[in-house]
């Protein structure tokens, strides 16, 4: 089962990854280490430290079930209440690229869709995700084609160490959808959120421009 | 973070029953931005969270009528880009679209952002950290008084805490008298948004008035021609995404050239989403210059108590009304 954000463009749509059918994830490079994991269930595998679990003692009722869809793929998991959506992104399923930057929806590193819209993984539980989609870093670009804002991000060498990129890029392709990249002021104020330690601002609004009228296009 | 248990709740019956049965370690949850990163630091740990996201219908925003009506569970972002909101009541969206951040206003709920609570650095080191603070750990004392105070309060305040209201939409709902309606196990009532907030007094941990298991459901703003005359001034450290070191929500209504009522609402500086009655009162039957805007930003802060680094608010917040006063006259025409 797989069903598309809504926010994607009729050309990303088509340059999305394939959809599994069968619920199963497809191994690519990123999600190599996450695959066995994916449809594992129980409480012992979260972003939680086993040994603050075994103190805690966590009981069946603790547990939530999460159906969601990941990057098109449909997964359904049981993890611990308190896991966020990015510890469940990066420690279940090896989905490595949205970041932690500061875990408390200060810094945008963790970025990413859900139900086509841009939200602070961090902040977000992971049991939120459940019959909602969610798109990562890893689902934007078809295979090897890169995302039009991805090539943008290259192009106008908007990063350094690269850390806040994932974060960027999907704050920067949900900003074009939402009308929000229409001046450098704009795109400036709604990118706000994100935070480039190493200062790539210059680079990151210019890449915006120029992926936008390129998205506009489709 | 301590362990709890979810419900998920489909109705808002639903989730009221279940706060009822629930203890007091119970919290509602809607976008998180503030319950979540709360419970990160162990600040906040409920042993029940009922995930109230889930309810149909409660994130409606009606703008037909006579009033603006918002569902509690609305998007903040979502309320900020109406397009009859940010026309009519241009304070509403401004204070929305000037907070946080988009991806959190994708999150947050204009129904939570009512009940976030104090960005104070002391308040957020945490549970069990090494600076004391009366709305963590009741009686335990205030760091903040006497230590880094710069984003401290200036109004309201008491001896035993000094912590910012610091969200910006509850300034804007009080300025234009908002009411907020609320569900609980004893039935449904509507509460003016300004009576939703405590002094801190000597029970800063008391912060809101909302009883155990009550539900904010809906925002209700009577639509007024002078709503269009108004507007939401945030100063911040940065230019984006930061909290108030001093802001105003300020709503005119002009008969002709001369203001017939003013409503004034200050945000970065008080206790809670304070009004300004002392400048209001001065601008009734005048007619607005810059100066008299000027009068009316310091009349705001007369009962001003600073503290050791943040004496500067009561100008900067003097002028910042008067600011918002011009921006908005502005918009009369
Ligand atoms: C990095 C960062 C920057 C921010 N910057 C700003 C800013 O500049 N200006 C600003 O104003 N805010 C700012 N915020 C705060 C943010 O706006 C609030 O956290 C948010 O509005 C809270 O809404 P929520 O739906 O996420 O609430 P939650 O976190 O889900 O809930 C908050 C509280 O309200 C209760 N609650 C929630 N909904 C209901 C309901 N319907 N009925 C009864 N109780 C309820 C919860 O139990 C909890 O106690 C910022 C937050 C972060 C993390
Ligand atoms: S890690 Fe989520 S905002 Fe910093
Ligand atoms: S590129 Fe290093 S933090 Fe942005």
């Amino acid at each position: 089962m797989s069903r598309q954000s809504s926010i994607l463009t009729e050309g990303e749509r088509r340059s999305a990854p394939d959809k599994a059918t069968d619920g199963s994830f497809s191994v690519t490079r990123r999600t190599a280490l996450g695959a066995g994991a994916a449809m594992a269930t129980g409480a012992m595998s979260t972003g939680v430290g086993s040994v603050q679990l075994a103190q805690s003692g966590i009981l069946p009722d603790h547990t939530v079930a999460v159906r969601t869809w990941i990057n098109g793929r449909s997964v359904e998991v049981t993890t611990d209440a308190r896991t966020s959506l990015l510890d469940l992104l990066r420690e279940r399923f090896g989905l490595t690229g949205a970041k932690k930057g500061c875990d408390h929806g200060q810094c945008g590193a963790c970025t990413i869709h859900l139900d086509g819209r841009r939200v602070a993984s961090c902040l977000t539980l992971a049991a939120k995700a459940d019959g909602r989609e969610v798109l990562t870093i890893e689902g934007l670009s078809a295979g090897d084609a890169l995302h039009p804002m991805q090539q943008a991000f290259i192009d106008h060498d908007a990063l350094q160490c690269g850390y806040c990129t994932p974060g960027q890029i999907m704050a920067a392709v949900a900003c074009v959808a939402e009308g929000n990249a229409t001046s450098r002021e704009r795109i400036r104020e709604y990118m706000s959120g994100n935070i480039c330690r190493c200062g790539a601002y210059v680079g990151i609004v210019a890449a915006i421009e120029d992926a936008a009228s390129k998205m506009r296009r489709g | 973070m301590h362990p709890f248990s979810l419900v998920r709740p489909k109705t808002v019956r639903e989730a009221v029953n279940a706060a009822a049965q629930a203890g007091a370690d119970t919290r509602f949850i809607a976008g998180g931005t503030t319950l979540y990163d709360l419970m990160k630091l162990n600040i906040e740990q409920p042993r029940q969270v009922i995930d109230i996201s889930g309810i149909a219908d409660l994130s409606r925003i009606e703008t037909d009528g006579g009033q603006l009506r918002f569902g509690a569970l609305a998007p903040m972002s979502a309320v900020a880009a109406d397009a009859v909101v940010s026309r009519d009541h241009p304070v509403l969206a401004e204070a929305l679209a000037k907070a946080a951040s988009q991806q959190l206003r994708n999150m947050a709920t204009v129904g939570g952002n009512l009940l976030q609570r104090t960005r104070c650095p002391y308040f957020r080191n945490g549970a069990g950290g090494i600076y004391p603070c009366n709305k963590r750990e009741p009686g335990s004392g205030c760091a903040a008084i006497g230590g880094l105070d710069r984003g401290q309060a200036v109004l309201g305040t008491s001896e035993a805490c000094t912590a910012v209201s610091p969200g910006d939409w509850p300034v804007a709902l009080v300025a234009v008298d908002a009411m907020i309606e609320v569900l609980g196990p004893d039935g449904s009532r509507s509460v003016p948004a300004g009576e939703l907030y405590r002094l801190p007094g000597d029970a800063p941990h008391l912060e809101f008035t909302l009883a155990r298991g009550e539900m904010i459901t809906a925002i209700v703003v009577r639509k007024t021609n002078a709503g269009r005359v108004s507007t939401y001034h945030k100063i911040r450290d940065r230019e984006s995404y930061a909290f108030a070191l001093a802001s105003a929500a300020v709503v005119l209504d002009f008969d002709g050239e001369r203001i017939q009522q003013s409503r004034i609402a200050l945000g970065g500086v008080a206790t809670r989403p304070w009004r300004a009655p002392d400048a209001e009162r001065l601008l009734a039957g005048e007619r607005l210059t810059p100066e008299l805007a000027l009068a009316a930003g310091h009349a705001s802060f007369r009962e001003a108590r600073a503290g050791r680094h943040n004496a500067f608010k009561l100008e900067l917040g003097a002028r910042t009304v008067a600011d918002a006063l011009l921006i908005a006259a502005e918009r009369r025409r």
